[in-house]
Parts: structure tokens; C-alpha cells; sequence
């Protein structure tokens, strides 16, 4: 049992009475700004509540012109970053690991620096590198823009993870190789590697939240994503509460899918005996403090 | 050099690079401060409050930032008209969406502190909530006085990292065009193309200076103030 559950005392008839006195008066409370909102957005020069403002949404072609391209484009960006940064980040994470002292530091400053830089501004110069020095224009430099942008960035933590789901085997696994005659890297191939990947298996799901969230910066970099189509959508209409409720809904809806997906994971390894324990950041502060990126589930904030 | 210094010269980049600090340290602020709010409404005896707490968590750390800093300036500034700044002075525009660029910001870091808070709590070991319990302390003075100040302390590097990806998270704002360091980047390489390495540099060398020393802070600080045990 946590501290969590031994905060308060099991309440008698008064510290119940209490309890509930001051649950219905933050209920009250969260109605009445619920009800301010409401008339605000109600109010009769633009009542956001007018049918014809919600009427778009049972429009078929509202979905297909623009909420769904938007979604498609946002979900293929987020594939194909997905895919180059487990790439990287798998070869960034061994070479972290390697036993040549250039390669650890090339690896290591590569990782240091794209984690400290926002994503925002490696896609901005991406977009312009794409534009000036590439020559591509239009939806092509866009989606090259968001795609380097979030590879750059999430391959440098999927290398943080490598690194410490490796560090977090017990240290007989790689011995234990290297006594059966096994190279230092033939070892980490075929022993540390398997099971440091299926110890990050939650925090590389939960990086995949961060990953689709991070494509709607995508918009100011004029990316077709979800956002720009939202907000397409809004000005023809004028509808842009509606809008932004129904994206906000879409985006929670698919995130809290994965971050579910992860939690299940992460409870299935933990009941398993193969791999190692789930990486758990909190358990060595020391690899991952300094990183701008906790690799626990859904403790993320990019 | 040469392209440093004319950059230097040329744009306002000092102007953006305080303008990144003011938003990193004022919504900071606000986000500890709503995300101890949420993290005790988590905790506490009211099931209501709890049942709050838990959905502020899950609907704000599910939607991306550049959605609620629109909702924050289109849905509260020009749907419901709230104004954050003195229409009649002469920078009542920039003004706006700065205040609402730091509200958007506090309240989506809100939802990473009150997480790394809960896991701060949850360090906390059972005898001190029930040592406070038998002294005959209530459920706030039990946290005020014993279990937050040891949740703090425990809960520093998860903390330190909501910082860091605070201070990177402050370009999103440029999408509503508070002029800090991602709009500026934007502004330049339209207007000087050419420069297009030189500004990167400079630019990503501006978020290094401001991310990699609060990394190292919070790491020293992590180890410097664990609660011996």
C-alpha cells in the first residue's frame, strides 16, 4: 500500500459529513465556472452553441476535406518519425554503449544537444533547410520538416532509454556472455539488447504519445496535420470552439488509447518472467534527471 | 562571426532570448502552484475532488500544447472576450497573448507537476502519514507539516525535467505570435536566408545555455536533497 492511501483516517459520521459538505461545494463551484463559460460562449452575438455551428460535423464532407486528411497526414508523419527514430535511436543507444571512447562521445554529445533544443526549432530549420538548400517546396518540405524535427529530437531519447534499460540488467547478463565465449558485442546483440528492449517496451509506447503531439507544431510550418485542418474548417464555418472541442476529443481519445496500451504492457511484463524489470526512471535518477525527457509512462511533458 | 554579429545587430535576438526566460519563469510558477493544487485534490478524502484531479491530469497531458495555447487566446480571449492586458495602452496586443501564452503554459506543465508530485508523495514512506495520523493531525496539516516537504524533495528530478521541457516548450507559443526565441528564429530566416546555419546555431545555442545548466542543477539538487533513510 502507498502513502497515498494512509493520508486520512478512515472518516467517522462527522469527518464524512464533513467530506461531503465540501464535495458538494466544489461541485457547486466547478458547475457554476462551467455555467460562466457556457454563457459566455453562449452569448447571442456568437452563440457557439447554434446548431449550424455543430451542423459541420455531421457532414460527411467535413471529414473527408478536412478532418480526416489533417488525421491522416498527422498519423503518417508520426509513422515515419516513429519508425527513423527507433532506427537511430537503437544505433545512437549502442553506440553510447560501445567500447570506442569516439564513439560513445560523438553518440553522447549528438544526444546531449538534440535533447536540449526544442523540437519547435529543429523543424523550423528543417522546413527552411528543406526550402533553401534541398529545393523541395510546398506539403513535401512540411512533412520533410516535421519528420526531421521529431526524428532528430525523439531519436536521442529512445537512445536514453536503450541506454538505461541496458544499465538496469543485472550485471551477470553480460558477464555471464563474455564467459561463454561471447564478443562485448556479440553480447550486447544477443543478450543485453532483447531484453533491455523489452524492459522499454512502456516508455518507448508512452514516447509515442509524445511523438503524435508533437506533430500539431507541425502547423507553423504550414503541415497539412490535423490543426491546420481544423482550423480550415473553422473559417469557412466560424465554428472554431466546436472545432477545437471536437480535435481536442480526437487527439484524447487516441493518446489516452496508447497511454491504456502502455499501462498494459508494462503490468504484462511485470507479471512475466522474461526480460528484465520495466525501466522505472525513478529507480536511477542519475541516467535520467538531466534529461529534459522522463521515460516513465505518461510522465512526459513534450 | 561576421553572421553572428550582424544577426546580433540586426534582430531584437537579446529581446527574444528574456522574453523565452520571462514565459519559462512566470509559467513555471503558475504550474507549480496549480499542479500542488491538483496533486492534493488527487490525494485527498473527497472523491469529487479526487475524480477532478484525475481528469484535469488525463484530458490536459493528452492534448498537445499548441491546441491549448489556441483555446487559451481564440476560445477565452476573442470567444468569451476576456482581456488580460489594458485595451487603451499602446501594447495591449502583445500583452494579451503573453499573459495567455503563460496561462496555456502553466496549466499543461500543471498536469506534469501534479504527476511528478504523486510519485513524490508516493517516496514518502507509510510511517510518517501515519505517525502525523496518531498525533492527531488532519488531512491537510498531515501533508502541509510532514508528507509535501518530503514529496518535494523526493520528487526534485521529475521535477527538473517538467522544468527543462518547460523552458523548450515556451516556442509553442510563437504560433500565436509572442515574439520569443522560435518566432524570432522564423522572423530572421525569412528575412536573411542565407544565414540559415548561423541562426540555427545561435538559436539552438540560446535553449543549450538554458537547459543543459537546469539539468545539472536539478541532477546536484536530486542528490544534494534526498531524505536520508
Amino acid at each position: 500500500m502507498s502513502t497515498q492511501a494512509v493520508l486520512f483516517d478512515v472518516p467517522g459520521p462527522k469527518a464524512r459529513l464533513t467530506y461531503r459538505i465540501i464535495g458538494v461545494v466544489a461541485v457547486l463551484l466547478l458547475l457554476g465556472l462551467v455555467a460562466l463559460v457556457v454563457r459566455g460562449l453562449a452569448n447571442p452575438d456568437d452563440n457557439q452553441f447554434a446548431p449550424e455551428k455543430w451542423a459541420p460535423f455531421v457532414d460527411p464532407v467535413t471529414w473527408t476535406a478536412y478532418l480526416l486528411p489533417g488525421l491522416l497526414n498527422t498519423l503518417k508523419a508520426a509513422a515515419i518519425a516513429v519508425v527513423l527514430s527507433i532506427a537511430v535511436g537503437l544505433v545512437l543507444g549502442v553506440g553510447r554503449l560501445s567500447q570506442s571512447r569516439l564513439l560513445r562521445a560523438l553518440c553522447g554529445l549528438y544526444v546531449e544537444f538534440f535533447r536540449s533544443v526544442p523540437v519547435l526549432v529543429m523543424m523550423i530549420f528543417a522546413y527552411f533547410f528543406a526550402v533553401f538548400v534541398v529545393g523541395i517546396t510546398g506539403d513535401g518540405a512540411s512533412l520533410f520538416g516535421v519528420v526531421a524535427g521529431l526524428t532528430l529530437y525523439n531519436s536521442s531519447v529512445i537512445a536514453e532509454l536503450i541506454r538505461s534499460g541496458v544499465f538496469s540488467l543485472p550485471r551477470g547478463q553480460r558477464e555471464a556472455g563474455l564467459a561463454v565465449g561471447l564478443t562485448p558485442s556479440q553480447a550486447m546483440m544477443a543478450i543485453l539488447l532483447p531484453q533491455a528492449i523489452t524492459s522499454m517496451l512502456p516508455s518507448l509506447l508512452s514516447q509515442l504519445v509524445v511523438i503524435l503531439k508533437d506533430t500539431a507544431l507541425g502547423y507553423i510550418i504550414n503541415f497539412s496535420e490535423l490543426l491546420r485542418g481544423g482550423q480550415n474548417l473553422s473559417t469557412n464555418y466560424g465554428n472554431l470552439i466546436p472545432t477545437f472541442l471536437v480535435l481536442a476529443a480526437m487527439f484524447i481519445v487516441i493518446n489516452y488509447a496508447l497511454t491504456l496500451v502502455a499501462r498494459l504492457v508494462e503490468r504484462r511484463l511485470q507479471r512475466s518472467a522474461r526480460g528484465g524489470p520495466p525501466v522505472d526512471p525513478e529507480a536511477n535518477p542519475t541516467l535520467v534527471a538531466a534529461g529534459p525527457a522522463a521515460p516513465a509512462v505518461g510522465a512526459d511533458a513534450r | 562571426m561576421d553572421a553572428l554579429a550582424r544577426l546580433l545587430t540586426e534582430y531584437d535576438v537579446l529581446g527574444a532570448f528574456w522574453m523565452t526566460i520571462k514565459l519559462t519563469v512566470l509559467s513555471a510558477v503558475g504550474a507549480l502552484v496549480i499542479g500542488t493544487v491538483v496533486a492534493v485534490c488527487r490525494v485527498s478524502p473527497v472523491a469529487v475532488l479526487r475524480g477532478f484531479g484525475t481528469a484535469y491530469v488525463t484530458l490536459i497531458r493528452n492534448t498537445p500544447l499548441t491546441l491549448i495555447v489556441f483555446f487559451c487566446l481564440f476560445g477565452i480571449g476573442n470567444t468569451l472576450q476576456v482581456q488580460l492586458a489594458d485595451p487603451d495602452s499602446p501594447t495591449s496586443i502583445a500583452d494579451n497573448t503573453f499573459r495567455f501564452g503563460v496561462i496555456a503554459l502553466a496549466v499543461y506543465h500543471a498536469s506534469f507537476v501534479a504527476e511528478a508530485l504523486r510519485s513524490g508523495i508516493n517516496t514518502v514512506p507509510q510511517g510518517q502519514a501515519e505517525a502525523a495520523r496518531a498525533i492527531g493531525l488532519g488531512f491537510l496539516p498531515t501533508l502541509r507539516e510532514v508528507v509535501l516537504p518530503q514529496a518535494f524533495r523526493g520528487a526534485i528530478a521529475p521535477l527538473g525535467n517538467t522544468l527543462v521541457a518547460l523552458t523548450k516548450n515556451t516556442t509553442v507559443v510563437a504560433t500565436i505570435g509572442v515574439a520569443e526565441l522560435a518566432y524570432q528564429m522564423r522572423n530572421m530566416i525569412e528575412f536573411s536566408p542565407s544565414l540559415l546555419y548561423a541562426i540555427f546555431v545561435l538559436i539552438a545555442f540560446c535553449f543549450v545555455v538554458l537547459t543543459l545548466p537546469t539539468g545539472l542543477l536539478f541532477t546536484y539538487l536530486s542528490r544534494r536533497l534526498v531524505v536520508q533513510r
